[in-house]
């Protein structure tokens, strides 16, 4: 791969064992505070992910990914995404997260207690981010 | 020599016990898949989790967060994580030993040991080695949550004052056929100390540093004792196949050497008689 000087090395991780390594230009991720985007040159900065998409601008085109959470860590010329889930547009299980989907409203329907309440709506956040992220491939 | 009898009670039983240690090569070799399985899987991200914060550890002031100050030793754990089951060669023995060389090395300090696993506990407890907490059981049903509860005592104890520096000891996998026992530093957070922190910046964190790094710390921590845990498992099941399979052979050969034996035996017998009746022939005709 020719060694061109604008792009910057991203490497996403998740607990459940991928690994993927690409050559980006251009990021932008979910933070806690908001959207930002990193060029390369970025000076060194860390923060948490919300749930949300993670768009990569490679040198063949964009890539989407769906992130439910985690941290990142921007370094001059090497970003890496320490993230809990991390699935590429194309390859998000629709018909789960259409199932989750309809589980997690189901169960706030319910309205049982706090606790439920709690990760139905994040288990509803998560499921809707994955359909929202497989419909812009 | 032993008798007919005695040497065919233990041809069988030998070869009883080779049908047992067979038996345990092999459902310590389908363990092995499942655990090697689990172990590749946790590393990628245990070790990038590790990189990160050893360069957050190099970037940022150790007063940043209690777990990155590195503190004078006084008092040191050592985290000792053996199996719970036995019959799987050095595997534990070596692992005590190397805990016991590490207590010596620091004679001079308070030292105190955490057994994960119940071989690491029998070892210590035999010694009166100061077990200061036992966890035995973890690797009859490994969850992260054993690992993440675990890892919240030993911060606490670290952030309370209670111990300065925290060791592990543990097997790593290397391959089916050889486990590398491997000393680190599990407490503080040791900064990577090479060139590449070419220039101390200051990281940016947002919200906040203590934000960030009072819940990114901890997860390493529990990170990286569930991946010390899965490679010990691994590393367990490996040691226990190869093991076995010595046992195995040793019993196959052991059989072979009663055989002959037992052909030797029974052949002198067959002669002693033919002797026997030879001689009782002849004092008959005579």
């Amino acid at each position: 791969m020719a060694e061109s000087s604008d792009n910057f090395d991203v490497t996403i991780v998740t607990p459940s064992g991928s690994q993927v390594s690409l050559e980006v230009r251009h990021l932008r991720a979910p933070g806690s505070e908001g959207q930002f985007g990193v060029l390369r040159g970025h000076l060194p900065f860390m923060t948490a992910l919300h749930v949300g998409a993670l768009r990569l601008d490679t040198r063949d085109g964009r890539q989407i990914w769906a992130t439910s959470g985690g941290y990142i860590e921007v370094l001059s010329n090497q970003v890496t995404i320490l993230a809990e889930t991390a699935e590429k547009a194309d390859q998000i299980d629709l018909e789960r997260a259409k199932a989750a989907k309809e589980r997690a409203l189901g169960r706030l329907a319910e309205k049982s207690t706090d606790i439920d309440i709690k990760r139905a709506s994040l288990a509803l956040t998560r499921a809707l981010n994955r359909i929202k992220v497989s419909a812009e491939v | 020599m032993a008798s007919l009898k005695q040497i065919r009670r233990r041809i069988t039983g030998v070869k009883n016990t080779s049908q047992i240690t067979r038996a345990m090569q092999m459902v310590a070799a389908a363990r092995l898949r499942k655990a090697q399985e689990n172990m590749e899987r946790a590393r990628p991200y245990a070790w990038k989790l590790r990189d990160v914060i050893s360069s957050l550890a190099a970037r940022t002031s150790s007063e940043m967060h209690p777990l990155l100050e590195a503190r004078d030793a006084e008092r040191i754990g050592i985290v000792n994580v053996t199996s719970d089951r036995g019959l799987c060669g050095g595997f534990n023995v070596n692992i005590c030993r190397k805990t016991q060389k590490v207590i010596v090395e620091y004679s001079n300090l308070d030292v105190e040991i955490f057994t994960l696993g119940r071989r690491g506990y029998d070892f210590f407890k035999k010694r009166n080695a100061r077990i200061y907490r036992n966890y035995p059981g973890v690797f009859q049903e490994l969850e992260f949550s054993q690992a993440a509860a675990i890892g919240s005592e030993i911060c606490e104890q670290y952030i309370n004052g209670g111990f300065d520096r925290i060791y592990l000891v543990y097997n790593e996998f290397k391959n089916i056929i050889q486990q590398t026992i491997i000393t680190e530093q599990l407490l503080p957070v040791e900064p990577i100390s090479e060139l590449e922190v070419a220039q101390n910046v200051d990281y940016i964190f947002e919200p906040d540093p203590q934000g960030v790094l009072n819940k990114l710390i901890p997860m390493h921590v529990n990170v990286q004792l569930w991946r010390v845990m899965l490679e010990s498992y691994a590393a367990e099941q490996a040691a226990r196949m190869s093991a076995m399979d010595n046992a195995t052979k040793n019993a196959v050969e052991l059989v072979d050497a009663l055989t002959l034996q037992f052909n030797k035996a029974r052949q002198a017998a067959i002669t002693k008689e033919i002797l026997e009746i030879v001689s009782g022939a002849e004092g008959l005709k005579g």
